[in-house]
Protein backbone atom coordinates (compact mmCIF):
# COMPACT_ATOMS: atom_id res chain seq x y z
CA UNK A 1 0.00 0.00 0.00
CA UNK A 2 1.46 3.14 -0.51
CA UNK A 3 0.82 6.11 1.73
CA UNK A 4 0.20 9.23 2.19
CA UNK A 5 2.04 10.34 4.87
CA UNK A 6 5.73 9.31 6.41
CA UNK A 7 4.40 9.42 10.75
CA UNK A 8 0.45 10.11 11.60
CA UNK A 9 0.63 11.57 15.54
CA UNK A 10 -3.14 11.37 17.38
CA UNK A 11 -3.10 13.72 19.69
CA UNK A 12 -1.54 17.56 20.23
CA UNK A 13 -0.32 17.31 23.82
CA UNK A 14 3.59 17.44 24.91
CA UNK A 15 3.94 13.97 23.61
CA UNK A 16 2.40 14.36 20.40
CA UNK A 17 4.10 18.30 19.71
CA UNK A 18 7.85 17.01 20.70
CA UNK A 19 7.33 13.79 18.30
CA UNK A 20 6.01 15.95 15.46
CA UNK A 21 8.45 18.41 15.69
CA UNK A 22 11.34 15.71 16.04
CA UNK A 23 10.15 13.47 13.29
CA UNK A 24 9.91 16.67 11.01
CA UNK A 25 13.32 17.71 11.32
CA UNK A 26 14.44 14.23 10.54
CA UNK A 27 12.94 14.83 7.10
CA UNK A 28 9.95 12.78 7.76
CA UNK A 29 6.34 14.14 6.80
CA UNK A 30 4.16 14.21 9.50
CA UNK A 31 0.18 14.30 9.85
CA UNK A 32 -0.84 15.41 13.44
CA UNK A 33 -4.37 15.01 14.42
CA UNK A 34 -6.15 16.58 17.30
CA UNK A 35 -10.06 16.84 18.67
CA UNK A 36 -9.32 19.99 20.08
CA UNK A 37 -9.48 23.38 18.63
CA UNK A 38 -5.48 23.77 19.17
CA UNK A 39 -2.11 22.47 20.70
CA UNK A 40 -1.54 21.61 24.09
CA UNK A 41 -3.01 18.23 25.34
CA UNK A 42 -5.08 18.69 28.56
CA UNK A 43 -2.20 19.37 30.62
CA UNK A 44 -1.24 22.61 27.78
CA UNK A 45 -4.87 23.43 27.43
CA UNK A 46 -5.63 26.77 25.57
CA UNK A 47 -1.62 27.05 25.81
CA UNK A 48 -1.80 29.65 22.81
CA UNK A 49 -4.81 31.66 24.53
CA UNK A 50 -3.00 32.70 28.00
CA UNK A 51 -0.51 34.27 29.27
CA UNK A 52 2.35 31.49 30.85
CA UNK A 53 1.94 31.40 34.65
CA UNK A 54 4.24 28.81 35.64
CA UNK A 55 7.00 26.27 34.32
CA UNK A 56 4.40 24.02 32.70
CA UNK A 57 2.75 27.00 31.00
CA UNK A 58 6.10 27.77 30.12
CA UNK A 59 7.06 24.35 28.51
CA UNK A 60 3.88 23.92 27.12
CA UNK A 61 4.52 27.44 25.29
CA UNK A 62 7.67 26.62 23.81
CA UNK A 63 6.16 23.11 22.48
CA UNK A 64 3.48 24.68 20.85
CA UNK A 65 5.47 27.35 19.31
CA UNK A 66 7.79 25.24 17.82
CA UNK A 67 4.91 22.95 16.37
CA UNK A 68 4.05 26.40 14.46
CA UNK A 69 7.23 27.09 12.99
CA UNK A 70 7.36 23.65 12.27
CA UNK A 71 5.82 21.94 8.51
CA UNK A 72 3.71 19.17 10.13
CA UNK A 73 0.37 19.72 8.81
CA UNK A 74 -1.95 19.98 11.87
CA UNK A 75 -5.81 18.98 11.59
CA UNK A 76 -7.11 20.69 14.98
CA UNK A 77 -11.07 19.05 15.72
CA UNK A 78 -10.58 16.18 13.71
CA UNK A 79 -11.49 13.09 15.90
CA UNK A 80 -10.08 9.97 15.20
CA UNK A 81 -12.29 6.44 14.97
CA UNK A 82 -10.57 3.98 13.49
CA UNK A 83 -6.74 2.60 13.28
CA UNK A 84 -6.77 -0.38 10.38
CA UNK A 85 -4.00 -3.15 9.91
CA UNK A 86 -1.60 -1.57 7.31
CA UNK A 87 -1.82 1.91 8.57
CA UNK A 88 -4.98 2.97 7.34
CA UNK A 89 -6.57 5.82 9.90
CA UNK A 90 -9.99 7.38 9.71
CA UNK A 91 -11.19 10.38 11.88
CA UNK A 92 -13.94 12.71 11.29
CA UNK A 93 -13.48 16.37 10.76
CA UNK A 94 -16.06 19.44 10.34
CA UNK A 95 -18.80 16.97 9.99
CA UNK A 96 -17.10 14.68 7.70
CA UNK A 97 -14.88 11.55 7.36
CA UNK A 98 -11.44 11.27 5.74
CA UNK A 99 -8.83 8.84 5.74
CA UNK A 100 -5.04 8.23 4.91
CA UNK A 101 -2.24 5.41 4.80
CA UNK A 102 0.37 6.42 7.02
CA UNK A 103 4.22 4.45 7.47
CA UNK A 104 4.01 4.77 10.97
CA UNK A 105 1.12 5.50 13.44
CA UNK A 106 1.88 7.43 17.07
CA UNK A 107 -1.04 7.47 19.46
CA UNK A 108 -0.45 9.96 21.90
CA UNK A 109 -3.82 9.78 23.51
CA UNK A 110 -3.18 10.91 27.13
CA UNK A 111 -4.66 10.30 29.85
CA UNK A 112 -7.86 10.42 31.96
CA UNK A 113 -9.05 10.64 35.10
CA UNK A 114 -9.91 7.64 37.12
CA UNK A 115 -13.20 7.67 38.25
CA UNK A 116 -14.47 9.18 41.81
CA UNK A 117 -18.08 7.49 42.28
CA UNK A 118 -19.91 8.41 45.22
CA UNK A 119 -23.32 8.15 46.05
CA UNK A 120 -25.11 11.24 44.22
CA UNK A 121 -22.26 12.14 41.96
CA UNK A 122 -24.40 11.85 39.41
CA UNK A 123 -26.31 15.11 40.06
CA UNK A 124 -25.94 18.22 37.88
CA UNK A 125 -22.96 19.68 39.81
CA UNK A 126 -20.91 17.58 40.21
CA UNK A 127 -17.75 17.45 38.00
CA UNK A 128 -13.87 16.28 37.80
CA UNK A 129 -11.36 18.50 39.28
CA UNK A 130 -9.80 17.94 35.94
CA UNK A 131 -12.99 19.50 33.75
CA UNK A 132 -13.09 22.64 36.35
CA UNK A 133 -9.56 22.56 35.44
CA UNK A 134 -9.99 22.90 31.78
CA UNK A 135 -12.63 25.68 32.46
CA UNK A 136 -10.08 27.82 34.65
CA UNK A 137 -7.33 27.51 31.86
CA UNK A 138 -10.04 27.60 28.49
CA UNK A 139 -12.57 30.37 30.06
CA UNK A 140 -11.38 31.88 32.99
CA UNK A 141 -14.15 30.12 34.92
CA UNK A 142 -12.99 30.11 38.49
CA UNK A 143 -14.56 28.52 41.71
CA UNK A 144 -17.00 30.84 43.51
CA UNK A 145 -19.12 30.06 46.44
CA UNK A 146 -20.02 26.92 48.02
CA UNK A 147 -17.14 24.88 45.94
CA UNK A 148 -15.78 21.89 47.79
CA UNK A 149 -13.37 19.74 46.28
CA UNK A 150 -12.81 15.99 47.17
CA UNK A 151 -10.36 12.68 46.67
CA UNK A 152 -6.86 13.00 46.53
CA UNK A 153 -3.83 12.87 43.93
CA UNK A 154 -1.47 15.42 42.84
CA UNK A 155 -4.16 17.12 40.32
CA UNK A 156 -6.32 18.08 43.16
CA UNK A 157 -3.78 20.43 44.87
CA UNK A 158 -2.39 21.43 42.03
CA UNK A 159 -5.97 22.62 40.67
CA UNK A 160 -6.59 24.37 43.95
CA UNK A 161 -3.30 26.26 44.33
CA UNK A 162 -4.53 27.55 40.39
CA UNK A 163 -7.94 28.18 41.54
CA UNK A 164 -6.67 30.56 44.21
CA UNK A 165 -4.02 31.93 42.35
CA UNK A 166 -6.81 33.01 39.97
CA UNK A 167 -8.56 34.95 42.88
CA UNK A 168 -11.37 31.70 43.21
CA UNK A 169 -12.73 31.21 46.23
CA UNK A 170 -12.92 27.47 47.79
CA UNK A 171 -15.55 26.45 50.54
CA UNK A 172 -12.91 22.88 51.18
CA UNK A 173 -10.82 20.11 50.52
CA UNK A 174 -12.31 17.21 51.82
CA UNK A 175 -8.76 14.89 51.55
CA UNK A 176 -9.71 11.17 51.05
CA UNK A 177 -5.70 10.03 51.26
CA UNK A 178 -4.18 7.91 53.84
CA UNK A 179 -1.16 9.61 55.19
CA UNK A 180 2.32 8.01 53.50
CA UNK A 181 1.29 4.56 53.47
CA UNK A 182 5.06 2.43 54.25
CA UNK A 183 4.56 0.89 51.20
CA UNK A 184 5.86 4.86 49.95
CA UNK A 185 8.82 4.79 52.03
CA UNK A 186 11.04 2.63 49.93
CA UNK A 187 10.62 4.66 46.98
CA UNK A 188 11.30 7.81 48.65
CA UNK A 189 15.38 7.71 47.84
CA UNK A 190 14.90 7.68 44.28
CA UNK A 191 12.38 10.32 43.96
CA UNK A 192 14.79 12.63 45.50
CA UNK A 193 16.75 12.12 42.71
CA UNK A 194 14.40 14.44 41.21
CA UNK A 195 13.00 16.41 44.44
CA UNK A 196 11.66 19.27 41.91
CA UNK A 197 7.84 17.30 41.85
CA UNK A 198 7.84 16.91 45.79
CA UNK A 199 8.86 20.36 46.57
CA UNK A 200 6.10 21.56 44.18
CA UNK A 201 3.38 19.49 45.74
CA UNK A 202 4.39 20.61 49.30
CA UNK A 203 4.15 24.11 47.71
CA UNK A 204 0.81 24.04 46.66
CA UNK A 205 -0.46 22.39 49.40
CA UNK A 206 1.05 25.02 51.90
CA UNK A 207 0.06 27.47 49.34
CA UNK A 208 -3.66 26.40 49.07
CA UNK A 209 -3.69 26.37 53.26
CA UNK A 210 -2.33 29.79 53.38
CA UNK A 211 -5.19 31.13 51.48
CA UNK A 212 -7.84 29.92 54.18
CA UNK A 213 -9.25 26.96 52.59
CA UNK A 214 -10.60 24.48 54.99
CA UNK A 215 -8.94 20.69 55.02
CA UNK A 216 -10.74 17.79 56.20
CA UNK A 217 -9.83 14.31 55.98
CA UNK A 218 -12.62 12.09 55.96
CA UNK A 219 -13.44 8.57 54.98
CA UNK A 220 -16.63 9.09 53.13
CA UNK A 221 -18.59 11.85 51.07
CA UNK A 222 -21.87 11.72 49.44
CA UNK A 223 -23.71 14.26 47.23
CA UNK A 224 -27.57 14.98 47.72
CA UNK A 225 -30.09 17.29 46.11
CA UNK A 226 -33.27 17.31 44.36
CA UNK A 227 -32.21 17.86 40.63
CA UNK A 228 -29.25 19.35 41.31
CA UNK A 229 -26.27 19.14 44.31
CA UNK A 230 -27.33 21.28 47.31
CA UNK A 231 -25.05 19.50 50.00
CA UNK A 232 -22.49 17.54 50.73
CA UNK A 233 -22.16 14.88 53.82
CA UNK A 234 -18.96 14.30 55.32
CA UNK A 235 -18.60 11.47 57.13
CA UNK A 236 -21.90 12.33 58.61
CA UNK A 237 -21.98 16.05 58.60
CA UNK A 238 -23.72 18.42 55.90
CA UNK A 239 -22.23 20.59 54.07
CA UNK A 240 -23.81 23.40 51.61
CA UNK A 241 -22.68 23.02 48.27
CA UNK A 242 -23.44 24.08 45.16
CA UNK A 243 -20.38 22.72 43.38
CA UNK A 244 -18.01 18.75 43.98
CA UNK A 245 -15.31 18.66 41.96
CA UNK A 246 -13.64 15.12 42.63
CA UNK A 247 -10.10 13.64 41.44
CA UNK A 248 -8.88 10.45 42.51
CA UNK A 249 -5.67 10.20 40.01
CA UNK A 250 -5.22 9.82 35.86
CA UNK A 251 -5.11 6.29 34.11
CA UNK A 252 -3.79 5.79 30.76
CA UNK A 253 -6.33 6.39 27.99
CA UNK A 254 -6.46 3.66 25.66
CA UNK A 255 -9.62 3.34 23.94
CA UNK A 256 -8.01 3.33 20.90
CA UNK A 257 -4.81 1.34 21.76
CA UNK A 258 -7.62 -1.83 23.26
CA UNK A 259 -9.57 -1.69 19.94
CA UNK A 260 -6.11 -2.10 17.86
CA UNK A 261 -5.91 -6.18 17.08
CA UNK A 262 -2.96 -7.91 18.03
CA UNK A 263 -2.20 -4.88 20.58
CA UNK A 264 -1.48 -6.24 23.70
CA UNK A 265 -1.65 -4.98 26.55
CA UNK A 266 -0.87 -5.86 30.80
CA UNK A 267 -1.90 -4.65 34.05
CA UNK A 268 0.25 -2.66 36.11
CA UNK A 269 -0.10 -3.00 39.64
CA UNK A 270 1.28 -0.04 41.01
CA UNK A 271 -0.62 1.98 39.06
CA UNK A 272 -3.86 0.17 39.26
CA UNK A 273 -4.42 0.01 35.47
CA UNK A 274 -3.83 -1.59 32.00
CA UNK A 275 -1.72 0.19 29.50
CA UNK A 276 -0.54 -1.22 26.03
CA UNK A 277 2.68 -3.39 26.16
CA UNK A 278 5.26 -0.87 24.60
CA UNK A 279 9.43 -1.64 23.80
CA UNK A 280 11.91 1.05 24.75
CA UNK A 281 11.00 3.37 21.92
CA UNK A 282 7.58 3.16 22.13
CA UNK A 283 6.61 0.02 19.89
CA UNK A 284 3.48 -1.98 20.52
CA UNK A 285 3.03 -5.34 19.32
CA UNK A 286 0.49 -4.19 16.82
CA UNK A 287 2.79 -3.75 13.71
CA UNK A 288 3.51 -0.06 12.75
CA UNK A 289 1.53 1.58 15.62
CA UNK A 290 3.40 3.35 18.25
CA UNK A 291 2.81 5.18 22.13
CA UNK A 292 3.82 8.08 23.81
CA UNK A 293 3.16 9.64 26.72
CA UNK A 294 0.57 9.14 29.40
CA UNK A 295 -1.10 6.97 27.07
CA UNK A 296 1.47 4.11 27.35
CA UNK A 297 1.31 4.64 31.33
CA UNK A 298 1.59 7.81 33.79
CA UNK A 299 4.70 9.88 33.69
CA UNK A 300 3.72 13.15 33.40
CA UNK A 301 4.02 16.12 30.72
CA UNK A 302 7.73 16.02 30.99
CA UNK A 303 8.04 12.47 30.79
CA UNK A 304 5.75 12.55 27.37
CA UNK A 305 7.33 14.94 25.88
CA UNK A 306 10.49 12.90 26.11
CA UNK A 307 8.56 9.90 24.82
CA UNK A 308 7.23 11.50 21.87
CA UNK A 309 11.25 12.61 20.47
CA UNK A 310 12.19 8.77 21.49
CA UNK A 311 9.53 7.52 19.20
CA UNK A 312 9.78 9.56 16.33
CA UNK A 313 13.69 8.86 16.73
CA UNK A 314 12.52 5.82 16.63
CA UNK A 315 10.01 5.98 13.38
CA UNK A 316 12.92 7.63 11.36
CA UNK A 317 14.63 4.57 12.16
CA UNK A 318 12.24 2.27 10.89
CA UNK A 319 10.84 4.47 8.01
CA UNK A 320 15.13 4.19 6.64
CA UNK A 321 15.52 7.83 7.51
CA UNK A 322 18.59 6.73 9.77
CA UNK A 323 20.38 3.72 11.11
CA UNK A 324 20.30 2.47 14.12
CA UNK A 325 23.47 3.79 15.32
CA UNK A 326 22.09 7.29 14.45
CA UNK A 327 19.54 6.25 16.22
CA UNK A 328 20.46 5.21 19.49
CA UNK A 329 23.55 8.22 19.08
CA UNK A 330 20.38 11.17 19.35
CA UNK A 331 18.64 9.36 21.97
CA UNK A 332 21.17 9.26 24.89
CA UNK A 333 20.08 13.02 26.08
CA UNK A 334 16.39 12.03 26.00
CA UNK A 335 16.79 8.92 27.67
CA UNK A 336 18.79 10.40 30.65
CA UNK A 337 16.29 13.13 31.05
CA UNK A 338 13.11 10.40 30.50
CA UNK A 339 14.80 8.40 33.33
CA UNK A 340 14.99 11.38 35.39
CA UNK A 341 11.61 12.52 35.05
CA UNK A 342 10.22 8.80 36.18
CA UNK A 343 12.48 8.72 39.20
CA UNK A 344 9.78 10.28 41.45
CA UNK A 345 6.95 8.83 39.77
CA UNK A 346 7.36 5.03 42.11
CA UNK A 347 6.52 7.46 44.90
CA UNK A 348 4.03 9.01 43.99
CA UNK A 349 1.97 5.82 42.59
CA UNK A 350 2.63 4.74 46.40
CA UNK A 351 1.24 7.65 47.72
CA UNK A 352 -2.11 7.89 46.01
CA UNK A 353 -3.18 4.26 45.75
CA UNK A 354 -6.94 4.59 44.44
CA UNK A 355 -8.97 4.32 47.03
CA UNK A 356 -10.54 1.05 47.71
CA UNK A 357 -13.39 -0.18 45.71
CA UNK A 358 -14.86 -1.97 48.82
CA UNK A 359 -15.32 1.59 49.78
CA UNK A 360 -18.19 1.94 47.15
CA UNK A 361 -21.63 1.68 48.82
CA UNK A 362 -23.84 -0.89 46.48
CA UNK A 363 -26.39 2.07 46.11
CA UNK A 364 -24.14 4.22 43.89
CA UNK A 365 -24.40 4.52 39.91
CA UNK A 366 -20.74 2.89 38.38
CA UNK A 367 -21.94 3.33 34.95
CA UNK A 368 -23.35 6.76 34.69
CA UNK A 369 -25.35 6.19 31.11
CA UNK A 370 -26.26 2.88 31.70
CA UNK A 371 -27.39 3.88 35.33
CA UNK A 372 -25.84 0.90 36.80
CA UNK A 373 -24.98 0.71 40.10
CA UNK A 374 -21.99 -1.08 41.83
CA UNK A 375 -24.62 -3.57 44.20
CA UNK A 376 -25.99 -4.68 40.13
CA UNK A 377 -22.55 -5.32 38.87
CA UNK A 378 -21.70 -7.53 42.13
CA UNK A 379 -24.83 -9.17 41.94
CA UNK A 380 -24.12 -10.02 38.28
CA UNK A 381 -20.61 -11.16 39.79
CA UNK A 382 -22.30 -13.66 42.26
CA UNK A 383 -24.60 -15.09 39.34
CA UNK A 384 -20.94 -16.04 37.74
CA UNK A 385 -19.68 -12.74 35.71
CA UNK A 386 -15.99 -13.33 35.71
CA UNK A 387 -15.25 -10.18 33.79
CA UNK A 388 -15.89 -6.39 32.36
CA UNK A 389 -17.24 -7.88 28.94
CA UNK A 390 -19.64 -9.96 30.38
CA UNK A 391 -21.10 -7.67 32.96
CA UNK A 392 -22.09 -5.75 29.80
CA UNK A 393 -24.67 -8.65 28.74
CA UNK A 394 -25.37 -8.90 32.41
CA UNK A 395 -26.32 -5.14 33.22
CA UNK A 396 -25.44 -2.79 30.22
CA UNK A 397 -22.77 -1.19 31.91
CA UNK A 398 -20.09 0.38 29.48
CA UNK A 399 -22.76 0.13 26.14
CA UNK A 400 -23.63 3.61 26.39
CA UNK A 401 -22.25 6.61 24.14
CA UNK A 402 -19.09 7.02 26.17
CA UNK A 403 -18.20 3.56 25.37
CA UNK A 404 -17.14 2.69 28.86
CA UNK A 405 -14.68 5.60 29.34
CA UNK A 406 -15.54 6.68 32.38
CA UNK A 407 -16.60 3.23 34.16
CA UNK A 408 -14.40 1.22 32.71
CA UNK A 409 -11.41 1.25 35.43
CA UNK A 410 -14.36 0.95 38.24
CA UNK A 411 -16.05 -1.85 36.92
CA UNK A 412 -13.53 -3.54 36.16
CA UNK A 413 -11.76 -3.09 40.04
CA UNK A 414 -15.15 -3.71 41.51
CA UNK A 415 -15.85 -7.74 39.80
CA UNK A 416 -12.28 -8.17 40.63
CA UNK A 417 -12.62 -6.97 44.58
CA UNK A 418 -15.89 -9.25 44.59
CA UNK A 419 -14.41 -12.05 43.19
CA UNK A 420 -11.29 -11.54 45.22
CA UNK A 421 -8.67 -11.76 42.80
CA UNK A 422 -5.87 -10.25 41.40
CA UNK A 423 -6.89 -7.47 38.89
CA UNK A 424 -4.40 -8.69 36.36
CA UNK A 425 -7.28 -12.08 35.92
CA UNK A 426 -9.94 -9.83 35.04
CA UNK A 427 -10.72 -9.21 31.23
CA UNK A 428 -11.15 -5.27 30.56
CA UNK A 429 -13.56 -3.73 28.60
CA UNK A 430 -13.03 -4.80 24.98
CA UNK A 431 -13.03 -1.42 22.64
CA UNK A 432 -14.45 -1.40 18.66
CA UNK A 433 -13.68 0.92 15.99
CA UNK A 434 -15.62 3.14 15.55
CA UNK A 435 -14.60 4.35 18.95
CA UNK A 436 -16.07 7.63 18.73
CA UNK A 437 -19.74 8.11 17.90
CA UNK A 438 -19.99 8.72 13.85
CA UNK A 439 -22.96 9.73 12.25
CA UNK A 440 -23.86 8.41 8.47
CA UNK A 441 -23.80 11.19 7.24
CA UNK A 442 -20.34 11.88 7.87
CA UNK A 443 -19.50 8.31 6.75
CA UNK A 444 -20.75 9.11 3.62
CA UNK A 445 -18.39 11.88 3.16
CA UNK A 446 -15.78 8.73 2.13
CA UNK A 447 -17.38 7.75 -0.90
CA UNK A 448 -16.88 11.74 -2.19
CA UNK B 1 -20.56 27.74 40.89
CA UNK B 2 -17.94 29.51 38.69
CA UNK B 3 -17.03 33.19 38.14
CA UNK B 4 -15.91 34.46 34.76
CA UNK B 5 -12.49 36.45 34.77
CA UNK B 6 -12.90 37.94 31.94
CA UNK B 7 -16.67 39.98 30.31
CA UNK B 8 -18.28 38.02 28.29
CA UNK B 9 -19.01 39.60 24.23
CA UNK B 10 -20.92 37.60 22.62
CA UNK B 11 -24.71 36.29 22.80
CA UNK B 12 -25.96 32.70 22.62
CA UNK B 13 -29.49 31.13 23.05
CA UNK B 14 -30.22 28.42 25.19
CA UNK B 15 -33.87 26.99 25.42
CA UNK B 16 -35.11 30.33 24.09
CA UNK B 17 -33.48 32.55 26.59
CA UNK B 18 -30.19 34.39 25.84
CA UNK B 19 -27.55 33.82 27.23
CA UNK B 20 -23.84 35.57 27.49
CA UNK B 21 -20.68 34.01 26.35
CA UNK B 22 -17.28 34.75 25.49
CA UNK B 23 -15.51 33.85 22.13
CA UNK B 24 -13.33 30.83 21.79
CA UNK B 25 -14.97 29.51 24.87
CA UNK B 26 -17.00 26.27 24.70
CA UNK B 27 -20.69 25.32 24.81
CA UNK B 28 -20.45 23.86 27.85
CA UNK B 29 -18.32 26.59 29.89
CA UNK B 30 -20.77 29.46 28.79
CA UNK B 31 -23.91 27.63 30.16
CA UNK B 32 -21.74 26.62 33.42
CA UNK B 33 -20.86 30.22 33.33
CA UNK B 34 -24.40 31.45 33.43
CA UNK B 35 -25.18 29.39 36.29
CA UNK B 36 -26.92 26.49 34.37
CA UNK B 37 -25.73 23.17 35.70
CA UNK B 38 -28.38 20.51 34.20
CA UNK B 39 -27.98 20.52 30.51
CA UNK B 40 -29.93 17.09 29.51
CA UNK B 41 -32.60 14.69 31.12
CA UNK B 42 -30.72 10.84 30.74
CA UNK B 43 -32.70 8.20 28.54
CA UNK B 44 -32.68 5.55 31.37
CA UNK B 45 -34.25 7.49 34.03
CA UNK B 46 -35.20 10.67 33.02
CA UNK B 47 -32.85 11.92 36.03
CA UNK B 48 -31.32 15.87 35.55
CA UNK B 49 -27.46 15.26 34.30
CA UNK B 50 -24.81 18.10 33.73
CA UNK B 51 -21.37 17.53 32.12
CA UNK B 52 -18.69 15.94 34.16
CA UNK B 53 -14.86 16.16 31.89
CA UNK B 54 -15.39 18.60 30.11
CA UNK B 55 -12.89 16.91 27.81
CA UNK B 56 -15.06 14.92 25.41
CA UNK B 57 -14.71 11.57 27.26
CA UNK B 58 -17.61 11.09 29.39
CA UNK B 59 -20.80 12.16 27.20
CA UNK B 60 -22.70 13.65 29.86
CA UNK B 61 -23.12 17.05 28.44
CA UNK B 62 -25.16 16.12 25.52
CA UNK B 63 -27.30 18.79 24.20
CA UNK B 64 -29.46 19.61 20.91
CA UNK B 65 -26.78 22.33 19.15
CA UNK B 66 -28.99 24.32 15.91
CA UNK B 67 -31.59 21.04 16.03
CA UNK B 68 -29.03 18.58 15.83
CA UNK B 69 -29.06 16.19 18.62
CA UNK B 70 -26.28 14.10 20.67
CA UNK B 71 -24.23 17.22 20.57
CA UNK B 72 -21.60 17.12 22.80
CA UNK B 73 -21.23 20.87 24.77
CA UNK B 74 -18.06 20.31 25.79
CA UNK B 75 -16.73 20.03 21.55
CA UNK B 76 -18.60 22.81 20.75
CA UNK B 77 -17.38 26.03 20.63
CA UNK B 78 -19.50 28.98 20.65
CA UNK B 79 -20.41 31.50 18.03
CA UNK B 80 -22.77 34.46 18.34
CA UNK B 81 -25.94 33.30 17.67
CA UNK B 82 -25.61 30.16 18.77
CA UNK B 83 -28.80 28.03 18.99
CA UNK B 84 -28.47 25.49 21.61
CA UNK B 85 -31.57 23.31 23.93
CA UNK B 86 -31.42 20.59 26.83
CA UNK B 87 -31.39 17.54 25.06
CA UNK B 88 -34.56 15.54 26.72
CA UNK B 89 -34.11 11.63 26.76
CA UNK B 90 -33.33 9.26 24.02
CA UNK B 91 -32.37 11.11 20.44
CA UNK B 92 -35.16 11.25 18.27
CA UNK B 93 -35.61 9.40 15.32
CA UNK B 94 -36.34 10.90 12.04
CA UNK B 95 -39.87 10.10 10.41
CA UNK B 96 -39.18 8.32 7.28
CA UNK B 97 -41.92 9.48 4.61
CA UNK B 98 -43.74 6.99 3.03
CA UNK B 99 -42.53 6.36 -0.44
Amino acid sequence: MSTDVDLLIVGAGPAGMAAAVTARSRGLTVLLLDENAGPGGQVHRGIEHRAAKDEQDADGAKLAAALRSSAVETRFRATLWAVEPGGKVFWSEEGAARSAVAGRILLCTGATERPLPIPGWTLPGVMTVGAAQIALKTAGLKPQGDVWIAGQGPLLWLYAKQAVEAGGRLAGIVDLSHGIPPAALRHLPRALMAPGYLLKGLAWQRRVKRAGVRVIHAEEIRAEGEGRLARIVVDGTEHAADLLLLHDGVVPNTQITRAIPGCAHDWDAVQACWKPRLDAWGNTTAEGVMVAGDGGGIGGARAAAHAGRLAALEAARALGRMTEDQRNAEAGTERLALNRQLAARPFLDALFPPRPVTAIPDETIICRCEEVTAGKVREAVTLGCLGSNQTKAFTRTGMGPCQGRVCGPVVHAVIAAARGVDPAQVDPFRTRFPTKPLTLGELAALAE
Amino acid sequence: MFQRSDPPDITITWDGRELPARSGESLATALLAAGVLSFRETPVSGAARGPLCLMGACFDCLVEVEGQQNVQACMTPVHPGLRAAPQHGVRDLPEVEAA
